[in-house]
């Protein structure tokens, strides 16, 4: 049920970032989500795209080392607090978030999160289990 | 499990014993033909004796060795591809190649026939370590363009072992058919060895549970500090073995149970010892650079070959009974090896921790002084298999490289991950090393 996440390791950081945009621009790859970890001497940037396996394809065509994960993506409503039940019900279940972040629909006024745990399942079940809607690759191209 | 010395055995006795005199009378007759061979065969080396004023003529036997020009590896690029070929292409059926860390890679070519003799040296090797048909012999060189893998196994063939051809890396398969399949001989670099034998040892397994008895080590400078180490941790006796893909690979020289040097495959390989400096051959007995003639090479017959290794040869009588002339230990490679913070290096260490740690092996060593201490940078392309979606998962993986090598090395490097195809390829060799303290010296 999860939802599909691209990792791109990157040295060079600013010339990579302007790279990797215009590559899938490109292409006509819409960016849903990203965000960036890095250390002084390298990034990985993760994407949220509608089409996670051309922009794999057209990345890896200019080199990137390129690795899809699954992450959990749940449906935040637009209102003070929601982030914080939400990850209060995750620790309630003694599940740990390694990284996290968020972004809003284009269409309806909702905040979604990206999270990244250990177990998806059992995120998605607690979280389920709370009332929180999950979504799916399907559903990113409708946001 | 260590067994005793039982009873000599050779592979071709009638040549390991030979009375040293008949040696230099089966010498003598094989240079003359082969230096007409060459010089009939290859231009190149034909204009280098024309413009030193010798001709095959000249040449009646050993004594007169000091007359030919020597052959360098900068003859070897200047001839690359072809230009030392004695063979038409259509005679040799195989190349094998160099994995030297600086300059353009050596190719060397065989006929079938260069084959079969370098294949005997290396059965020559393998029942002076112990080995005959019963035995169970593991080759963990790499295969390929490396000569380590092809080389010993087809000593292998020959000697009749069962044989394992595993090539190098993946050390759980290797430990599974070791202990499976009772792998009595192992033939690998001695620093993969080590390495083996530790994670043996952290499995739990005792010498005693190891089924091997011996294992024949070469490609790479060890210490006799190394070799006891080996010995201890797999229970088994540890031969040397040296050769060179300029002259046909490993099996130019191999250890008896004497383990007090490498005898020399003299009737194939004759050695001589020179003043590095003024190329005057020196006297048995004294240190000098190694050069070796092929006198039975049909494709790639170099004459008077310039190793770069420095070491010593003898003739003392040895226990084993073989008359052949024994070599010390090479003191390494002065091209290859570095020394940082006072240890000995070789790219071959590293490259070696990055097959066992799942990397392929392209990297790149920077080392640079920092007041009076050597800093030591290893920079690693990352590949798919390791990567992961989080930082600390990252550095989790540059620590665990950099433990290996500590392993391996005996220092600490900084392990860099970076990015694939990230590192500098110049005729689509990397350069493996960036020594920048030279230029503060
Ligand atoms: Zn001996």
């Amino acid at each position: 049920m999860a939802l599909k996440q691209l990792n791109i390791f990157v040295e060079n950081k600013k010339g990579a970032l302007v790279e990797i945009t215009e590559t899938l621009a490109s292409n006509e790859i819409n960016i849903r989500a990203l965000s960036i970890a890095d250390t002084e001497e390298f990034g990985i940037l993760r994407l949220i795209v509608n089409d996670t396996e051309l922009a794999s394809k057209v990345l890896s065509e200019k080199n990137y080392l390129i690795k899809t994960t699954e992450v959990v993506g749940v449906k935040i409503g637009d209102a003070p607090g929601k982030l914080s039940t939400a990850l209060a019900v995750l620790d309630k279940e003694d599940i740990n978030v390694e990284y996290l972040y968020a972004f809003m629909a284009r269409t309806e006024k909702h905040a979604y999160v990206v999270l990244r745990v250990a177990d998806n399942s059992q995120a998605e079940k607690a979280l389920e289990d709370a009332g929180y809607h999950m979504i799916t690759d399907p559903d990113i191209d409708k946001l | 499990m260590l067994e005793g010395e039982k009873m000599q055995n050779y592979y071709q006795k009638e040549i390991e014993t030979m009375p040293v005199e008949e040696m230099k009378k089966l010498q003598s007759e094989k240079l003359v033909k082969q230096v007409k061979h060459v010089y009939e065969n290859v231009p190149y080396y034909r204009d280098l004796m024309d413009n030193k004023g010798v001709t095959p003529d000249d040449i009646k036997g050993i004594d007169d060795l000091y007359k030919l020009p020597f052959l360098t590896k900068a003859d070897l690029r200047d001839a690359y591809p072809y230009g030392l070929l004695a063979k038409p292409l259509s005679d040799c059926v195989r190349i094998q190649s160099t994995s030297g860390t600086t300059g353009r890679r050596v190719v060397a070519f065989y006929t079938q026939n260069d084959i079969e003799l370098w294949e005997d040296c290396c059965a020559r090797a393998i029942v002076a370590a112990g080995g005959t048909k019963d035995d169970v012999c593991q080759v963990a060189y790499g295969y390929g363009l490396f000569t380590g893998g092809p080389g010993l196994n087809g000593g292998s063939h020959k000697v009749g072992c069962l044989t394992l051809p595993m090539s190098s890396g993946n050390t759980e398969r290797q430990i599974q058919f070791m202990m499976d399949l009772n792998a009595s001989i192992i033939c690998c670099t001695p620093s993969y060895a080590a390495y083996i034998g530790e994670t043996l040892q952290e499995k739990g397994y005792k010498p005693e549970d190891i089924p091997l008895k011996a294992g024949i080590f070469g490609a790479e400078p060890w210490t006799e500090e190394m070799r006891r180490g080996i010995e201890n941790t797999l229970g088994i006796k540890a031969y040397d073995i040296y050769g060179l893909t300029e002259t046909s690979g490993p099996g130019v020289s191999f250890e008896c149970s004497e383990q007090t040097g490498m005898h020399i495959n003299e009737d194939h390989f004759l050695a001589e010892i020179i003043d590095p400096d003024t190329g005057k051959v020196l006297p048995e007995g004294s240190k000098g650079e190694l050069v070796f003639t092929s006198l039975d090479k049909e494709a790639f017959p170099l004459l008077r070959y310039r190793t770069r290794d420095i070491c010593v040869l003898s003739r003392k009588k040895c226990s084993c009974g073989r008359t052949l002339i024994k070599m010390a230990k090479p003191m390494g490679r002065s091209d290859d090896m570095m020394i940082i913070r006072g240890v000995n290096v070789f790219p071959s260490q590293i490259e070696t921790v990055l097959l066992n740690e799942g990397y392929q092996p392209n990297y790149q060593i920077i080392v640079d002084r920092k007041g009076n201490t050597d800093t030591f940078d290893v920079n690693v392309e990352m590949t798919a298999e390791q990567f992961t979606d989080t930082v600390s998962g990252v550095t989790a993986k540059e620590k665990a490289l950099a433990n290996a090598m500590k392993t391996m090395l005996g220092i600490n490097p900084a392990v860099h991950l970076v990015a694939p195809k990230s590192i500098v390829r110049s005729e689509g060799k990397a350069v493996r090393v960036i020594d920048k303290r030279k230029l503060h010296d």
